[in-house]
């Protein structure tokens, strides 16, 4: 068992041909991930890594049955592929890219609301089920099968949490990067769910970092719902002040936002919160024993 | 990306966005020029720098006569104006804007920003104007309106009436007046890719017009490229020079006040790396994401920067290689030591993608200074170490 993802996944890729769909895309085929093809316009017809390329994502659903798309389209086009991605029928648009306009990923992410597609990202790693499905820029060889669960904001703490976890002997269910933009798809709350419904999953990671306030939102779920253990870390507590966050911004969602805030909400959780990221592998051993 | 008061007017009053009249300036003599251009007869005197309060800081005055705005302009440009939103160093004034004084009877605030929670943008206003709205937010939370707009149907008559009727607007004409003011701001707000704009305050003239007095504006940088009108007005004289030499080779940097100087790949993990060495004693000197391409010539400049900072006393290397790879790197810290003088220990921690190769090629280069860290905690915990020996010697 997994979330989301797994080995019988029907996956396409937006931006199939462009150089980095390629390479990634020629990645995850490796892994094990079942491409079953790719949208690129005005390509349609050809074949691409040994799949056939559509012109738009609605003949590729047709042809393939893909449920999935990986999504590499330039920035700013990441607004209208998605849309697409929803209208066509995908259930789950995974999106790589970095930079996409704030505008854009609002009414995409409204758009597929209404289309009941299911989003993560942008601006992320990806997904991988451990040794079976791997939807995204990671490499793939430090994820090693167990019953970890990881979310993280950050790519690369991604990979970090992972490789401690899997230094210590255990391993992942499956690690999903939800991005670190101000507009992203799933997110904690709607994960954390999912990985406690997860039989396989014994004990949950989770990686954050300073500004908006769904880790705060997370621990108020995670003290509810989730009796699974939790680990969690906060990036940024020696960040400077106001360095990102709009000044006016700062008082929708009160005074959140800082590491120290979220650390405590969580802990008032039941959620046992490292200091460093250095010592989550620690922290997972210390739960799973 | 944030731009001047004067800017953010240009934008309003292409929009229709009422604002008093003014013209910026760079020198005194152009100010008394400005000023007789407007003809009075009372003007204000306003410093032209990216962060708010400037007015409490001395750099927001009002004059009765061309004498008073020669007086003040001299007053203020040059000045380094401190306020609760610049650094302790404060913003060296370098722009005026000289504005005509307005019949102000009430002073009102208005902003919009993007909610992260309803993902939408939302409209906030606040009978009390001119204050900090944080304060305001703060002690008398009843005072501020919110109104999401959902930008699939865009600003609707009934947002308007609710910012009216939330404001205590029963005047018609007037009501009519703020309505107009908002529809027009949101418009701007869309189109130009805005993130934030705040008109702090917003003020009601006698004749029950409402006037942008201030006006105060972010972008999306990620859709600058769309919007070139916008990017044109990026003033890099506000910005800090480190961080735009960094930013012209992929590299993320800021700098701080400690003595480790860092070079990490994913800000997630270049902050955790910094609160790494926090916890193991040390003190950061800088933030430093060098992104997903890093390559030799990179991470070179990147020493470059590290190393301009006469702080630091050892530069802690920790790569988790997923896209960025690890052998790169490593070519990159060798190309960096024939380049730049490196004489402060460097802690290497390479991880991930080809670190084997890495390790390989690292060892191959004997370079003195060179301490290798196994994982995250070793390599902080050695970073703080060698700083602190490095700075006894």
């Amino acid at each position: 068992m997994s979330i989301l993802v797994n080995k019988d996944s029907k996956v396409i890729v937006q931006g199939f041909t462009g150089k980095e769909g390629t390479f990634h895309a020629e990645q995850c085929i490796a892994y094990g991930t079942n491409i079953v093809g790719g949208v690129t316009p005005n390509k349609g017809g050809q074949t691409h890594l040994e799949k056939p390329v559509f012109n738009t994502v609605a003949q590729a659903v047709a042809s393939t049955g893909a449920t999935v798309s990986m999504i590499f389209v330039p920035p700013a086009f990441v607004g209208d592929a998605v849309m697409e991605a929803a209208e066509a029928g995908i259930e789950l648009a995974v999106i790589i890219t970095e930079g996409a306009p704030i505008k854009d990923m609002q009414m995409a992410k409204a758009h597929a609301n209404k289309h009941g597609m299911m989003t993560i990202g942008p601006n992320c790693p990806g997904i991988i089920t451990a040794e079976e499905c791997k939807i995204g820029i990671m490499p793939g060889s430090i994820f090693k099968k167990g019953n970890v669960g990881l979310i993280s904001k950050s790519g690369t703490l991604t990979y970090e949490g992972a490789n401690q976890v899997c230094n210590e002997g255990y391993g992942i269910t499956t690690a999903v990067g939800i991005g670190g933009d101000p507009i992203i798809g799933l997110s904690y709350n709607q994960i954390l769910p999912m990985f406690e419904a997860d039989p396989e999953t014994k004990c949950i990671v989770m990686i954050g970092e300073i500004g908006g306030d769904l880790e705060i939102q997370a621990a108020a779920l995670i003290k509810e719902q989730i009796t699974k253990p939790v680990v969690a870390f906060i990036a940024g507590q020696t960040a400077p002040k106001g360095k990102t966050m709009g000044h006016a911004g700062a008082i929708v969602s009160g005074s959140a936002g800082t590491a120290k805030e979220k650390m405590e909400a969580l802990e008032a959780a039941g959620v046992k919160v490292v200091v460093s990221p250095a010592d989550i592998g620690k922290a997972v051993k210390e739960l799973l024993g | 990306m944030n731009i001047h008061e004067y800017q953010a007017k240009q934008i309003f009053a292409k929009y229709g966005v009422p604002t008093p009249k003014g013209i910026m300036v760079e020198s005194v003599k152009d100010a008394v020029v400005a000023a007789e251009t407007l003809g009075g007869p009372v003007w204000v005197v306003k410093a032209q720098i990216h962060a708010g309060g400037r007015g409490l800081g001395g750099g927001v005055k009002l004059a009765k006569s061309l004498e008073e705005v020669e007086a003040l302009a001299n007053e203020i440009l040059g000045m380094t104006l401190v306020t609760h939103q610049t650094t302790a160093e404060g913003k060296l004034v370098q722009k005026l804007y000289i504005e005509d004084g307005a019949d102000i009877q009430s002073e009102l605030y208005l902003s919009v920003v993007l909610d992260r929670k309803l993902e939408m943008p939302l409209i906030m206003a606040s009978t009390e104007g001119g204050m900090n709205i944080e304060d305001v937010a703060e002690n008398t939370p009843e005072k501020i309106v919110t109104i999401p707009v959902d930008p699939a149907i865009g600003f609707q008559g009934f947002h308007g009436r609710q910012l009216a009727f939330g404001l205590g607007i029963t005047d018609k004409n007037e009501q009519k007046n703020i309505i107009s003011f908002a529809q027009k701001l949101f418009k701007l707000y869309m189109e130009k890719d805005a993130e934030m704009i705040e008109i702090n305050p917003l003020v009601k003239t006698g004749d029950g017009e409402f006037l942008a007095l201030d006006g105060k504006m972010g972008f999306d940088n990620s859709a600058l490229g769309r919007q070139p009108e916008i990017a044109a007005m990026r003033d890099l004289s506000e910005e800090d020079a480190d961080e735009i030499e960094a930013a012209k080779y992929g590299l993320s940097y800021v700098a701080l006040d400690g003595e480790i100087g860092c070079m990490v790949n994913g800000a997630g993990l270049a902050m955790g790396t910094m609160d790494t060495i926090n916890h193991m004693g040390g003190t950061p000197a800088n933030f430093l994401d060098v992104g997903g391409s890093a390559n030799a010539e990179t991470v070179a400049k990147g020493f470059e920067i590290i190393l301009k900072n006469p702080n630091v006393k050892a530069i802690f290397v920790n790569i988790f290689g997923g896209i960025v790879r690890c052998d790169r790197i490593a070519n990159g810290i060798i190309e960096a030591t024939k380049i730049t003088d490196v004489n402060v220990p460097v802690i290497v921690r390479l991880d991930g993608t080809n670190a084997p190769e890495a390790a390989e090629i690292l060892k191959n280069a004997n370079i003195a200074n060179l301490i290798v860290g196994d994982d995250l905690g070793d390599g902080a915990a050695k970073a703080v170490k060698a700083a602190a020996e490095f700075k006894g010697k």
